[in-house]
């Protein structure tokens, strides 16, 4: 239609300036243009592998099947039901959930607790402290676990070494299937709550300080201001963290890989864990739909967390 | 009460609660720190000395030996080099692709944009876990297991990059790309020329996350790399530590301070942005 009124017109385009439908053509070539090579990697390497793995979690391919694609079965749901009469996989689901339901209150307590204290208009030094509570998010878990694995030794250990200067005979954190699960959790909590700090600190800084002057002066404590002002006006922030750490805390894999292996008795095994062993056997469909369950209870929590704590706010 | 009593009261409780707070917070930095120091410390102490009950913080005899066994008896030199070139390489690939498309979601208009724009927010939910078996099978078919394709080519381009360049890049003024136009910049040397430069802080931020992210990676590594030639030091370091090697704690204390101390350097030095970085996006 364009084109038309221009020839109405009687206007001879020029040179530099292209036809509408010309100009719209090299915008979309120049805008794909700069999208494609992200958009290419990003398809075949993460979007495939996403349905791929729908796919692959309804066929029984096993590692020995990859040079031949014509062995495999589509066997429709059986991974599925497989894995809920598994009682390793239903082992590792409990110890997962575990882990989120006590690990991720815990590093928020810590993580809002320092941040609270770096907060305030009282401490000087203030990046040493943010620096140093924050190093162990930027270690690699393996050099983690290797520190970790000399602390909760049961003779040579510094913690049972403390321990004893009060009268108590440590246990063998890690070697016992009753503490075990906790010492990864405490372990966790100790590694990712300045990340979280770093987070809520921002937080806190967003909250306007003539709030906590009015109360000041209408007689509320530092407690009182802290859970009727700080708390209520934190509250995104601290979904925000509770969803991040829930979702890396489902995924947990490489602490019981480095400190305990799984063990003992399986009592820090893991559904990544599991899949990543079921991997190892060979087992692609079934470590496949394992997969898949773990992503939808992370999309899941994310949901629910969002549904629990947002709906208070209304 | 009078004025001056409230005060006076107010000071001394000041007084206390900052005395609190620093006793609480010194003592969360040693419980933080501390291990650290030990580590660092502990790699230069004699293998007897580490285990010594009970155990010791200053190396009564230093010794360089853990070092020199982490070089004669396993591969360092070529688990740092592959850790430092995937690190490397999956970076700088970040910064451009995910600049790239940065700019075209957020200043650009092409069919498709907000198709691929939520493409890219979705896959933001999906975690590694769920996709590494088909990774792996994808790879392997495509004939790079065992290679440094394989390790690299699957971090190239992840999404939390595009999201955060994109964010960045709206708070750019139009004005200033389009008076690059209407001078006759292609959009290729307004990109590099005009763009590029204007987005430091956030490619900083990018940066020091991929590469943090790509050094510490561990699970992709030690699927892919099966022959130690292309371990990267996490991977080397893990599967040393579990291995029936359990008893070479100087060994092992000294690659972990290799592993560490790169980071350690980049992360102090940076930090002040970083943090900023991690405060504003809310994500590793």
């Amino acid at each position: 239609m364009t084109a038309v009124q221009e020839k109405a017109a009687g206007e001879v385009p020029l040179r530099d300036t292209p036809a509408p439908d010309r100009r719209r053509w090299r915008r979309a070539v120049t805008g794909w243009a700069f999208a494609a090579p992200f958009t290419v990697l990003f398809v075949v390497f993460s979007a495939l592998p996403v349905v791929a793995a729908l796919v692959l979690s309804l066929t029984d391919l096993r590692s020995t099947d990859l040079r031949n694609p014509f062995a495999v079965n589509f066997v429709g749901f059986d991974n599925y039901t497989k894995l809920f009469s598994d009682e390793l996989f239903l082992k590792s689901a409990g110890n997962t959930l575990i882990f989120v339901l006590v690990g991720v209150p815990l590093t928020m307590v810590i993580a809002l607790a320092a941040a609270t204290g770096l907060n305030s208009g009282l401490l000087r030094f203030k990046a040493l402290f943010r620096v140093g509570f924050y190093l162990p998010a930027v270690t690699s878990i393996v050099a983690i676990a290797v520190i970790w694995r000399f602390l909760l030794d049961p003779e040579a250990g510094l913690l049972n070494n403390l321990l004893s200067l009060i009268g108590i005979d440590g246990p063998n954190w890690l070697g016992d299937s009753s503490t075990a699960l906790p010492s990864l959790i405490a372990m966790s909590a100790w590694r990712n709550f300045g990340f979280l700090m770093v987070i809520f600190l921002a937080g806190l800084q967003g909250i306007p300080g003539d709030l906590y002057e009015a109360a000041t002066i209408d007689g509320a404590g530092r407690w009182q201001q802290f859970r009727s002002i700080t708390l209520p006006l934190l509250r995104p922030t601290l979904l925000f963290g509770a969803v991040v750490t829930g979702i890396g805390y489902l995924q947990l894999f490489e602490e019981p890989f480095v400190m305990t292996q799984g063990g003992p008795l399986n009592s820090t095994l893991s559904v990544s864990y599991h899949i990543y062993n079921q991997f190892g056997f060979g087992n692609y469909g079934y470590a496949a739909a394992a997969s898949y369950v773990l992503f939808v209870a992370i999309v899941g929590l994310s949901v629910l967390q969002f549904r629990l704590l947002g709906s208070r706010e209304d | 009460m009078t004025t001056a009593s409230l005060g006076t009261t107010t000071r001394s409780k000041d007084g206390v609660a900052k005395i609190i707070l620093y006793a609480v917070l010194v003592l969360g930095l040693l419980v933080v720190v501390g291990p650290f120091l030990w580590m660092v410390l502990s790699s230069f102490k004699p293998e007897a000395d580490i285990r010594s009950v009970p155990p010791t913080w200053w190396p009564e005899t230093f010794t360089l030996g853990n070092y020199r066994d982490l070089f004669a008896r396993l591969d360092f030199p070529q688990y740092f080099f592959n850790s430092a070139l995937v690190a490397a390489l999956v970076t700088a690939g970040n910064l451009l692709f995910c600049s790239m498309l940065g700019y075209a979601l957020a200043k650009l208009s092409f069919p498709g944009r907000k198709t691929l724009f939520l493409l890219v927010l979705g896959m933001l939910m999906v975690p590694g876990m769920a996709t590494f078996v088909p990774q792996f099978v994808l790879v392997s078919n495509l004939g790079m297991a065992n290679s440094y394709a394989g390790l690299i080519l699957p971090f190239l381009a992840g999404p939390f990059g595009v999201f955060l360049m994109r964010q960045f890049l709206q708070s750019i003024p139009d004005d200033l790309i389009e008076a690059a136009r209407v001078d006759g910049a292609g959009e290729w040397r307004i990109f590099f020329r005009i763009v590029l430069p204007l987005c430091k802080p956030a490619l900083a931020t990018l940066g020091i996350l991929t590469f943090l992210s790509s050094w510490n990676n561990f699970l992709w590594p030690l699927v892919v790399a099966t022959t130690e030639d292309k371990y990267t030091l996490p991977v080397a370091l893990a599967l040393y530590s579990v291995g029936q090697n359990q008893t070479f704690y100087g060994l092992l204390l000294a690659g972990a301070v290799v592993v560490v101390v790169p980071v350690l350097i980049v992360f102090l030095v940076l930090q002040r942005h970083f943090l900023r970085g991690i405060a504003t996006t809310g994500l590793k």
